[in-house]
């Protein structure tokens, strides 16, 4: 499944986008950055609540497919931007993390 | 390839939306290399924690890293309080980080067993009150 794949559900939303062909093969967890650096793969989608800018750094360099901010967690303009600028794709929904997992099992 | 290649960067200690930036850089000009994905990843891993310790626990410092043949060597200096006791430092979990610096998702002390788990080689050199250099390599071939 691609990152646009996923967002033909209803309960995903692009904050960006730009890679969408970027393939989603596994699924990470988590809100502790070294946590997520150490643990995720190249190629899971990492879903967190945590929304400050450090999170696109660790995107970018564990090479996560995208990130899905939970719960409704939103980001800012600027954070966006350099979203777009790393190439790093934004994904939001309201459900609980849980809730997304499930899923997102489903569809990959 | 026979001469090492250079790369050199200041890590601004003040900077939070900047933290990250030499490694995404390195990252960038490995791929260009052509290096493999999995040692472009390691290299990324290993150096994005000791630049992240540098401008949490350091007040930033600077970064080296060359390139040869057999592998990516990252240096990485800092003038900050330097560590007490390396040993402990080096256990998972061991974290003196603030509330406000966890707040941000750091702090889960697993910055320095990553950057041992990630590189094939790696030395502390610390003295408290001086400051902290730590070298690792990811073996290329
Ligand atoms: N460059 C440094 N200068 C001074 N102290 C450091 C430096 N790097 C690490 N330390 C000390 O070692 C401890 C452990 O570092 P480590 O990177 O494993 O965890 P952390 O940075 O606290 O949390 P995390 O990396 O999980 O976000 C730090 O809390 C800090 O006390
Ligand atoms: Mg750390």
């Amino acid at each position: 499944m691609t990152v646009s794949d996923l967002l033909k559900n209803e309960n995903f939303s692009s904050v960006t986008l730009p890679d969408g062909d970027r393939v989603i093969k596994d699924v990470y967890i988590g809100d502790l950055l070294s946590w997520v650096m150490g643990r995720a793969k190249s190629d899971d989608a990492w879903i967190t609540i945590m929304s400050n800018v450090n999170i696109l750094a660790v995107a970018s360099l564990a090479d996560t497919a995208c990130i899905i901010l939970a719960e409704g967690v939103t980001v800012d303009e600027s954070i966006k931007a350099t979203a777009i600028d790393k190439e790093i794709n934004i994904i939001s929904t309201n459900l609980s993390i849980y809730e997304a997992a499930v899923i997102l099992n489903g569809m990959i | 390839m026979s001469e090492a290649l250079k790369f050199h960067f200041d890590v601004d200690g003040n900077d939070f939306t900047s933290a990250g930036h030499a490694s995404v850089m390195v990252k960038k000009n490995l791929r260009q290399l052509g290096l493999p994905p999995e040692k472009i990843r390691q290299v990324s891993i290993a150096m994005y924690e000791g630049e992240i310790n540098m401008v949490i626990h350091a007040g930033g410092g600077v970064a080296d890293v060359s390139v040869t043949e057999d592998y990516v060597e990252i240096v990485l200096k800092d003038n900050g309080p330097g560590i007490k006791d390396i040993e402990q430092a080096m256990q998972e979990g061991f974290s003196t980080a603030t509330e406000n610096i966890r707040s941000l998702g750091f702090g889960a002390g697993m910055g320095l067993p990553n950057m041992k788990r990630y590189s094939d080689f790696m030395e502390i050199d610390s003295t408290v009150g001086v400051g902290t250099t730590i070298t690792m390599r990811v073996n290329i071939n």
